[in-house]
């Protein structure tokens, strides 16, 4: 048995220790957020958070995952309620066929919360690993820069408010 | 007792005015500047090979810095040291230096003003290097964009940061021997040894150094270290499963990959993306020597690679993995002797590596060669592997080459640590490694280097 925090949830699978988490989240957990493109860690497709880091999904093993917590692109916010990556996305029409937006969305995520306010050369490093095969890369771009706006900006104030105490 | 206090005074003092007179150097005139266009191109040209085959941006370019500008951080066990501004700049680089300058610079070990340089620069092997290819080295570095980078000091361990001790270890290390041309080798083994020990440095990383930090010279490239890799011996120690022929080498160095030794990583890799560029015949001259270190002979060579392939076939044909599908698997049954450690190194080898790793994987991009045949998991230490766990592979930007994703986030030290004891168990023969945790911690405590530009 393994346990896995998904999201905040706690979920208990029963599958062989090497099955990658990707298929895990999809099959099991019904979390189809994150998507399987090459499945050798060369597109970006089923991204998402481990911790704090930006992880492929479909090559790590269900048991290096035991007891650490995962993020999707479903733990981010929803249709109603986006989160600022999410919305910054929708903003922008950053997606076309849209399959590798939920690893984009994670891959940038996990940049902005290490460093909101991130910069362009940041990001555009920060994003290399994760391909675009419709080519919607610069709107991917302008995506992650308007929300590394919001979420500096959203970030400030409570740091004021901290320095002030 | 004053006559014994004089005396030894007197020692001292011929002692002291000895070493002055044998270390003292000075300064050299400035040069006024000279214009690109009065350099022969011819001269430049073959300069620029030149350059390249001792990979001086390597070391004399720092990540995301201009080339030649220097800047590049030097980790020694005596202290950091930075690589310096090789730029025609008058002010912060070599523009003010004559050919006189530049050639004692590279044999000596001086700069124009009559500072002598640390070891890192490694004049010790360009003693070997003629005037006549100096000189081309030269004409190319002064013909170079000059750019304004002031050199930063060198932060060694007391006492060392005095340049003093710099002169004393050239009395003891520095020697200034000829390359005989050995007869009974052809004219291409002896331009190869001329390269390899001479400008292309190359046992600065694959020679052990002892604890002044000097080559052992003794047991030339026994293997040593490079920028905290283990720098594989290429001689008959080598740990390489198949002995490397001259063709074997040259592959390696002109196109990053052999299929029987596997694809350049680390601080080899833009020492390759070099030597992909210098003429073919050059390479070809330094795999002939280098192959020749090894000393196997051809019917020697053809048995061990029979031997290893068959070994490396068996290891992988008999993992006891299923190839992942996009299904999840039931439960494997496990095998009842596995310490819990190795059966995490095999669930997380099956999960994260076997796509790849496993009967030579699907993509061209990916393939890699079988395991059981690297140098990197027969090595003497782990640290090899644990780099390229941690960091992955990846081409130069904007080139084309084998990648591997880097599992720095996705796996836990201790993971790490019980996939490369795995790794090293299945698919070599070797004893296990020691010291993984504190080698993975070393690498993990700084960020990947980017390589030069």
């Amino acid at each position: 048995m393994t346990e896995l925090i998904v999201n905040g949830e706690r979920h208990t699978v029963d599958v062989d220790p090497a099955t990658p988490l990707l298929y895990v989240l999809r099959n099991e957990l019904k979390l189809n957020g994150a998507k399987f493109g090459c499945g050798l860690g060369q597109c970006g497709a089923c991204t998402v958070m481990l911790d704090s880091d930006p992880v492929f999904a479909c090559l790590i093993p269900i048991v290096a995952v035991d007891g650490r917590r995962v993020r999707t692109v479903e733990g981010l916010g929803t249709a109603e309620h986006p989160g600022p990556v999410q919305r910054a996305f929708m903003d922008e029409q950053a997606a076309q066929c849209g399959y590798c937006i939920p690893g984009m969305i994670m891959r940038a995520q996990a940049l902005l919360e290490r460093k909101a306010g991130a910069s362009e050369d940041d990001i555009r490093q920060h994003m290399e690993p994760n391909l675009c095969r419709c080519g919607t890369h610069m709107r991917i771009l302008a995506a992650v820069k308007r929300a590394a706006v919001t979420m500096r900006s959203a970030e400030k104030p409570s740091r004021q408010r901290e320095a002030g105490r | 007792m004053r006559r014994f206090l004089f005396g030894l005074i007197g020692i001292l003092v011929v002692a002291v005015i000895g070493f002055v007179a044998l270390t003292w150097r000075s300064e050299l005139p400035p040069m006024a500047p000279r214009a690109a266009a009065s350099f022969d191109p011819a001269l430049v040209a073959k300069g620029a090979d030149l350059a390249a085959i001792g990979s001086c941006d390597v070391c004399h370019t720092k990540p995301g810095g201009r080339t030649y500008a220097g800047g590049y951080p030097l980790e020694t066990p005596f202290g950091v040291l930075y690589s310096t501004n090789i730029t025609p700049d008058p002010d912060t680089g070599i523009g003010a230096w004559s050919q006189a300058a530049f050639t004692r610079a590279m044999r000596e070990g001086v700069d124009r003003r009559g500072r002598h340089l640390y070891p890192a620069f490694p004049y010790d092997h360009f003693t070997l290097t003629t005037d006549s290819d100096i000189a081309a080295i030269y004409a190319f570095m002064m013909t170079r964009q000059p750019v304004s980078a002031r050199n930063e000091d060198a932060r060694l361990n007391f006492p060392l940061n005095f340049r003093i001790f710099a002169a004393g270890w050239k009395l003891l290390f520095l020697h200034h021997d000829e390359l005989k041309p050995e007869p009974s080798r052809d004219a291409a083994w002896n331009r190869g040894r001329y390269l390899v020990t001479g400008l292309g440095h190359c046992g600065a990383c694959h020679t052990p150094r002892n604890s002044l930090g000097a080559e052992k010279r003794h047991r030339p490239f026994a293997g040593g270290d490079g920028r905290n890799w283990y720098s594989p011996a290429l001689d008959a120690s080598s740990p390489s499963p198949i002995p490397w022929s001259a063709e074997q080498v040259f592959n390696y160095l002109r196109h990053d990959f052999d299929p029987l030794h596997g694809q350049v990583a680390g601080p080899m890799a833009p020492v390759n993306h070099n030597l992909a560029r210098v003429p073919e015949a050059d390479v070809r001259a330094i795999a002939a020597y280098t192959a020749s270190l090894n000393d196997t002979d051809a019917a020697t060579q053809q048995r061990q690679t029979q031997t290893a392939l068959a070994f490396a076939r068996d290891r992988e044909a008999t993992l006891p993995i299923m190839r992942a599908s996009t299904a999840t698997t039931p439960r494997q049954p496990e095998p009842p002797d596995a310490s819990a450690q190795s059966k995490e190194g095999a669930a997380i080898f099956a999960g994260a590596c076997a796509t790849c790793h496993h009967g030579g994987g699907e993509w061209p991009s990916t393939r890699p060669v079988p395991l059981g045949l690297s140098t990197t998991v027969h090595g003497p230490d782990a640290r090899n592997l644990l780099h390229i766990v941690v960091d992955g592979i990846h081409p130069r930007p904007g080139e084309s080459g084998k990648i591997m994703p880097g599992f720095a986030g996705a796996l836990t030290d201790a993971q790490i640590v019980a996939l490369a004891g795995y790794v090293r168990s299945r698919f070599s023969d070797k004893p296990a490694w020691t010291g993984m945790a504190e080698a993975l911690q070393q690498i993990r405590r700084r960020p990947a280097v980017t390589e030069a530009p």
